[in-house]
């Protein structure tokens, strides 16, 4: 039978939710009808708009997608206007203030608090400055990720840029593509380090060579194109890396093979079970092969090439060894300009601080900025000559392009600040730990990268497998009461060869984690071989062994938030209890 | 009048006649002999799987760990509450849920 979620996305769905969307914003929340809220509110997502958990009635988080992360010049300055404007609520986050916006692991933007009646003006002002937050949520094409610095790069291979342009025009309010058994997240990179992440998501498009002649033959000269993985994902327990289906596409048939891929999907997909409807679950039923003929047979009206020469052995982004395993720091342009990799931290940016960011990015450099895929925001166009004074800006202070390994490190999620799914609370816990851990804990002098991911639960909004250090929301009992509890996985990472994080220590109290991890770490500088990176240590020790390196251990590090920060309306609130939550807010 | 009940948000909630009303995150004391070696099971809610009304006691299968074994998995039906006069009444979550024994 199909879930009630598919009875309404058949329903109405996709571009005409906006017309209602924009109805019931005129004539208030509370003319939702009441047995059709749930139904509402799945909808909503697909225009961005998900509702705030439970004690937060009538808030929405709206994500923006920015496709591969890309803000053009201007652009940055209306995120933190409308994040200033309509960003507000009745909790005041005790770290960030009371207006941010945060920058995602998909290159996207998230603002919480909004109010449906604020909608259409926010809709407005998007719209008229080429921002959007269509299928931003909801079972379709989601934003496009790829190397944020696609067409500037000076590693690149070949600019992703245009094809991830012009899939994003094809597939964003495509009556065909609006509708899919589940979100279809898309990947495409250019460059030779690996930053789009490709291998976790739905669909990838990897830089790779083959030789072609001018009638597609193989056997002619090298041409640069992609390679095409599916089935990747790390959501569930679930976790996989995209399998590559033995399809290498010039640049120009991107479009061909991405809508191919994203029809069979929508018409094999699972629409009966929510939990088995990611592609990734069509990959494992099927296999590689399978996928490839559907495609061919059904979907694409041209032969498909087999798989080109790719430059996995090259990636490093989040690879946990090599350089370059961010983008943080200064990057040479191919233009001779360069690019400045911000740090900012678990991705969250005061509104007054976005919009200082946006004036600096137009006085330094062309006024754009792009983010990353580690919840980092990097200012473009810099020209040698003006470098020396922009990194002495004092906001530089504190979006270092040299942070400490701990603050640069950092990803977290939303967890139980906004989120339904949440076990435990995490960017404000993620700050700490940071902080505590750049006071306390100590790393090889040759090593400057080390990756702590944060997730609220196993939906894994944060890339937790694909760190060095793992943590994800738990619970456990201490001294009989129970309190928020992390589970702490290590050695995960990207690069030529993928692997997942191990799950090697089980419910760690939260205020024991940090000292867990400079146990860790001590035991990593005095056991590691010469040279060694902290993923090739965890690889030749077995579980247990690790088990015991990480030895959990109260310090000096406080935690406020031991309690079930799901229980309050707001953790941070002075009154926390669910029954002071904020009426819903009136329509004004 | 019916009961219109709902998983959603990907096991995030329960809802009944379009309210959120059962919530992961909680710990739940549990007699569930099939679930793990524990006397009682105390266990993380992380997903809910399935609801469905058993004359007016409602009941979830839910993925969880226990956090007294390790041991994680989906439950069996547990009763979560009562719809009383058109209205879900939720069972106090301090005590201990069994599972449906028929
Ligand atoms: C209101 C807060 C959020 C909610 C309710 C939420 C919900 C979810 C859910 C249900 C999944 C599992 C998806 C599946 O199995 O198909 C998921 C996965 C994911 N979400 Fe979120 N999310 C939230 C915030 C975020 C944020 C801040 C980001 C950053 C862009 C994000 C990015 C991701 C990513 C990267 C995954 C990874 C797993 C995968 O690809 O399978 N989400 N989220
Ligand atoms: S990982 Fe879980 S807690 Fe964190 S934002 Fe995603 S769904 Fe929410
Ligand atoms: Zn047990």
């Amino acid at each position: 039978m199909p879930t009630d979620v598919e009875k309404w996305k058949s329903e109405a769905y996709g571009e005409e939710v906006r017309e209602r969307l924009f109805e019931f914003a005129e004539a208030g929340f509370d003319s939702i009808p009441d047995d059709e809220r749930d139904a509402w509110f799945e909808r909503f997502k697909w225009w961005g708009l998900y509702h705030q958990r439970n004690g937060q009635e009538g808030y929405f988080m709206m994500r923006i997608g920015t496709p591969n992360g890309v803000l053009e010049p201007g652009q940055l300055r209306v995120v933190g206007e409308i994040a200033d404007e309509y960003a507000r609520g009745p909790g005041r986050n005790p770290i960030f203030g009371d207006a941010y916006a945060d920058f995602t692991t998909r290159q996207s933007i998230q603002l919480h608090w909004i109010e449906l009646s604020d909608v259409p003006a926010i809709f407005e002002k998007l719209d008229e400055n080429g921002l959007s937050t269509q299928q931003a949520c909801g079972d379709s094409w989601r934003n496009i990720v790829g190397n944020p610095v696609a067409g500037k790069d000076g590693q690149e291979v070949i600019d992703a840029w245009p094809v991830i342009r012009e899939l994003n025009e094809t597939f964003k309010g495509n009556e065909d593509h609006e509708n899919l058994p589940r979100k279809w997240k898309v990947s495409v990179t250019g460059s030779a380090d690996g930053s789009g992440q490709g291998d976790i998501n739905d669909l990838a498009f990897e830089p790779a060579y083959k030789a072609v002649d001018g009638d597609g033959a193989a056997g002619g000269e090298d041409v640069v194109g992609f390679n095409v993985r599916v089935g990747g994902g790390l959501a569930r327990n679930e976790p996989r890396f995209a399998r590559d289906i033995d399809v290498w596409v010039p640049p120009e048939r991107v479009p061909d093979v991405a809508g191919g891929l994203s029809g069979l999907f929508r018409d094999y997909g699972d629409r009966e079970d929510r939990y088995n409807a990611r592609v990734k679950f069509l990959v494992d039923e099927w296999g590689a092969e399978e996928v490839r003929e559907t495609l061919q047979e059904e979907y694409v009206d041209f032969e498909l090439e087999s798989a080109g020469r790719d430059v996995r052995e090259e990636y490093t982004y989040n690879a946990g060894e090599g350089e370059r395993n961010d983008l943080i720091g200064v990057h040479d342009q191919k233009d001779g300009t360069n690019f400045v990799g911000l740090n900012v931290l678990v991705g969250r940016m005061g509104a007054a601080d976005v919009l200082d960011l946006a004036d600096l990015a137009e006085e330094y450099g062309s006024g754009e900025v792009r983010l990353s895929q580690r919840q980092n925001v990097i200012v473009t166009d810099v020209p040698d000559d003006a470098l020396e004074d922009f990194l002495e800006e004092p906001l530089l202070e504190h979006y270092s392009p040299d942070p400490s390994p701990f603050m640069r490190g950092s990803v977290a999620c939303t967890g139980t600040e906004f989120c339904s799914l949440s076990i435990v609370e995490t960017k404000n816990r993620q700050v700490r730990f940071a902080r505590w851990l750049k006071e306390n804990a100590e790393l090889p002098a040759d090593v400057d990268e080390f990756h702590v991911h944060l997730s609220g639960c196993t939906a894994s909004c944060a890339q937790p497998q694909i760190a060095d250090v793992s943590l994800r929301g738990m619970k456990t009992r201490k001294d009989g009461d129970p309190v928020e509890a992390l589970d702490v996985g290590l050695g995960g990472g990207l690069g030529e060869d993928p692997g997942f994080a191990r799950w090697v220590t089980q419910r760690v109290p939260v205020d024991e984690v940090p000292g867990a991890i400079a146990n860790l770490l001590e035991t990593f500088a005095d056991r590691r071989e010469e040279g060694e990176s902290f993923r090739a240590f965890v690889a030749r020790h077995d579980d247990e062994e690790l088990d015991a390196f990480v030895d959990p251990e109260e310090t000096d590090y406080e935690d406020p938030m031991m309690h079930n920060t799901k229980r309050t309306w707001y953790p941070y609130a002075e009154d926390d209890g669910l029954e002071d939550a904020p009426p819903t807010p009136a329509d004004d | 009048m019916t009961t219109r009940l709902r998983v959603l948000d990907d096991g995030a909630w329960i809802s009944i006649d379009d309210g959120r009303e059962v919530r992961v995150s909680e710990l739940w004391r549990l007699d569930a002999p099939d679930f793990c070696g524990c006397d009682l099971a105390d266990l993380v809610v992380e997903n809910f799987q399935e609801v469905g009304v058993d004359g007016s006691r409602v009941e979830v299968r839910v993925y969880g760990q226990c956090i007294a074994c390790g041991e994680t998995g989906i439950t069996d039906w547990l009763p979560v509450g009562r719809i009383r006069g058109g209205e879900f009444v939720e069972f106090d979550r301090s005590c201990v849920r069994r599972t449906r024994r028929d």
